[in-house]
């Protein structure tokens, strides 16, 4: 090369071309996921989901780089990682709550859930669950009651002026769980009208919970990405449905597989939780049997155990056991030595 | 949806880049005046000069041969005189050491006309095959007489030809396939009767419809020699030899073993070319086909090229490069190697040099596991690239042969895909290299 155009070449190893995937692009192709469901909140239970939103973003992103900046590693929050934790935490608690919660939700799940354990990828738990089963645990009270009835002509701004305690209402596990299936129908209709406004999301529950409708779309398109697969969620709402119907009613193979799907989180967790990357197995075998673990977890949970709604536990018990998973469905090799070895 | 073979686990697409080159004739480069020629150009032992000094050669006088163990000779590409012996810049290996020939071209080349060699015997084709230094010159640079002779407890039946040419930007044996179809199928044919079989595939993608067209019009088929072009998808790495196999036979070579252990012997196309040149014209291997392509060179071509020429002598032929100029690499983009220098010579097995601008390239810093399991999907062989890497970050390669680390032969899907662009491959050479030790 002639001296005047004299540059540094760049060497470094093969592969020299790669695909245009980043870590980057999938977190902020789920962050976009996100947001339809979360400006339908809005409309469901007014403004103050979007403000919980904001605050937990922010303070998950700010703890991000606080705990970066503490265990001197590099600062990575435009990889979009805590913006979805951020969503996903306000998404997981109910729409009345104090803006504190959030705050403290997200030093539990990025700073003690995800950088104690060596950051991105190497947390076991999913750090949005553990938030809200830290916040679940440790503020029951304020957890369980801040739930609100969707609001009625799209006054978005009605609950901000509002005393909480004057409006709270209860959600339909809860009701189905302590009141039965006549409290039930009594307080949000009759079966066939309820399909259609769980799925659209006009119920109690937690603030991106509800829109079935959205959230599935979100799923598809991180689907038709490539980004997830089936396995994960085919397999949680295929058990969840299941378990319900055998066990879900007065007497066996009489529960309600749909209503189990639409009502509480189960849509939620089984397209934007349990199939994190970090925290579930790898291999697709191991991803099925993963999420009818889940499945089955949530089912027990919500029919005999002390909560109304499951999914949530049952993927933080699911979590530790991917890497168990892992080990036992290893991916298939091209073709073993002869005579054995290895 | 398409009904093309192919392998069925693994494999990626990266974007087509051979439109820079795949129209372009194979053109001649004018000789250097100075060649460089590598003296370990296979894999084996390297020759030992047979020439000193101030020694005039002809085109085609063996310069160097191996006394013991693997290998075969190396000839003169051109008539000249020794200047001396040097240490020559190699991508892998940083120096090799060389002949270094100052060429005279006044002397005019030999002429080689075709001549019948069916009256010749396996044992007469294969000394001249092995004669005319031929090894496999589609990267691995496996002496090719050795696999013509494969063991005996293992029954050959099938011959496949490796025109899949699977690697971004490289048009090679694309434009041999193209230009000299007849050259290839009677080189098969010899093949066929070194190994005593009748049956030969040609695997090429079905990106080279004009390819795949003039090879089956050249195949004719004769009761000694059934010829067949199979088409295959496009998916990298398809001209990997297990790979290809599988694509074309079904059968799954074993770790550790050869492909003659599950009948099969595989060439590539421009091996047999080079194969036909040894046995029908008595040409030994001193040429070879390149693709010079990427954006930052000024003109892209497919060069055939005295073995020993420097990459320099082929930038100036070629009118330089442009000032985007990223990254030179010698070989494929998915598993060739960056170079830093335009002195490195070629050598039998370089296929390809490319100029690769920026965009082109990707060199994004990585970062952690995500656990997303796309290497793991990419990864034709059911390695375990993900936790290879991860056990080498922490100092523990020495157990990472229960994740098939030896079953990885480098072809890079699981870097291509990585979203953390974590050099997976790069891990995977550490990991054979500290479990070996």
């Amino acid at each position: 090369m002639p001296a005047s155009t004299q540059r540094l070449l760049k060497v470094s190893v093969s592969p020299h071309v790669r695909s245009r995937e980043s870590v980057e692009r999938i977190m902020w192709t789920v962050v976009a996921c996100l947001v339809p469901p979360l400006i339908l909140s809005v409309f469901i239970f007014g403004i103050q989901t979007l403000i919980i939103t904001a605050v937990s973003v922010i303070s998950c992103v700010t703890v991000e780089a606080l705990s970066q900046k503490a265990l001197g590693r590099r600062i990575t929050i435009h990889d979009g990682s805590a913006v979805i934790t951020g969503i996903l935490i306000a998404f997981v608690i109910p729409p009345g709550v104090s803006y504190l919660m959030p705050v403290l939700g997200a030093v539990m799940a990025i700073y003690i859930g995800k950088h104690l354990l060596g950051g991105i990828g190497f947390n076991i738990f999913n750090p949005a669950l553990l938030a809200r089963a830290f916040l679940l645990a440790t503020f029951p009270v304020a957890m369980t009651s801040a739930w609100l009835p969707p609001l009625k002509d799209m006054a978005i701004f009605s609950y901000l002026a509002t005393p909480i305690d004057a409006v709270v209402t209860a959600t339909p596990l809860a009701v189905l769980k302590t009141q039965g299936l006549a409290a039930f129908t009594e307080h949000f209709g009759a079966i066939p009208n309820l399909y259609t406004t769980f799925f659209l999301g006009w119920r109690p529950g937690c603030i991106g919970e509800t829109s079935g409708l959205l959230i599935v779309l979100g799923g598809l398109y991180l689907l038709y990405r490539g980004y997830i697969t089936w396995h994960i969620p085919v397999s949680v709402l295929t058990t969840i449905a299941l378990g319900t119907w055998c066990f879900g009613g007065e007497t066996l193979f009489s529960g309600d597989p749909l209503l189990a799907i639409l009502s509480g989180g189960a849509l939620l967790g089984a397209f934007f939780m349990a199939n994190d990357y970090v925290t579930c197995p790898v291999n697709r075998t191991a991803q099925l049997v993963y999420g009818v673990g889940i499945g089955l977890f949530t089912v027990l949970i919500r029919l005999k155990g002390g909560y109304p709604e499951g999914i949530c536990y049952a993927i933080l018990l699911m979590n530790p056991v991917s890497s168990v998973l892992d080990s036992w469905f290893k991916p298939k090799r091209f073709a073993p030595p002869l005579g054995g070895g290895q | 949806m398409t009904s093309l073979l192919t392998f069925p686990k693994g494999g990626v697409h990266p974007p087509a880049a051979k439109g820079l080159t795949s129209h372009l004739a194979i053109e001649t480069m004018p000789v250097p005046d100075e060649l460089e020629i590598i003296l370990g150009q296979h894999i084996g032992a390297p020759c030992t000069p047979t020439v000193n000094a101030k020694d005039e050669v002809k085109e085609g006088d063996v310069i160097g041969e191996v006394t013991k163990g693997l290998g075969v000779p190396l000839h003169a590409p051109i008539a000249g005189t020794i200047k001396g012996m040097g240490q020559s810049a190699h991508p892998m290996r940083v120096t090799a050491p060389s002949i270094i020939l100052q060429t005279n071209k006044e002397i005019s080349a030999p002429r080689y006309t075709p001549k019948d060699w069916h009256s010749q015997t396996k044992d007469e084709l294969l000394k001249r095959i092995h004669g005319a230094g031929i090894i496999g010159i589609g990267g691995a640079g496996f002496p090719a007489h050795v696999k013509l002779n494969p063991p005996k407890d293992n029954p050959v039946d099938t011959l496949i030809l490796n025109g899949a040419e699977c690697e971004p930007y490289i048009t090679a044996d694309h434009r041999q396939m193209l230009e000299q179809s007849h050259e290839i199928v009677e080189g098969a044919k010899i093949i066929l009767k070194t190994l005593g079989i009748t049956n030969c595939h040609i695997g090429i993608e079905d990106n080279k419809p004009d390819a795949i067209a003039a090879m089956t019009a050249a195949a004719g088929s004769t009761p000694d020699a059934r010829i067949t072009v199979t088409p295959l998808q496009v998916k990298y790495p398809q001209g990997s030899e297990k790979q290809l196999i599988q694509s074309i036979t079904g059968r799954k070579v074993p770790a550790g073993a050869l492909p003659s252990a599950v009948g099969v012997v595989v060439h590539n196309v421009s091996t047999t070319k080079a194969i036909y040149d040894a046995v029908a014209l008595g040409k030994p291997l001193y040429e070879k086909v390149l693709t010079i392509s990427g954006q930052a060179i000024n003109r892209p071509a497919n060069l055939r090229v005295k073995v020993g020429t420097k990459v320099k002598d082929i930038v100036e032929y070629l009118g330089g490069v442009k000032p985007s100029l990223a990254k030179i690499v010698m070989g494929g983009p998915m598993m060739g190697f960056a170079v830093s220098t335009l002195d490195l010579p070629v050598t039998k097995t370089t296929s390809s040099v490319l100029f690769l601008t920026e965009e082109e390239i990707d060199t994004r810093p990585h970062s952690q596991c995500i656990r997303c399991g796309w290497c793991l999907e990419a990864c034709p062989m059911g390695i375990e690239a993900k936790e290879i890497a991860i056990h080498v970050e922490a100092g523990r390669p020495q157990d990472t042969a229960q994740f098939g680390v030896f079953d990885c032969f480098e072809c890079g899907c699981c870097s291509y895909v990585c979203p953390a662009k974590r050099p997976l491959v790069q891990f995977i050479r550490l990991a054979k290299m500290k479990a070996k030790r």
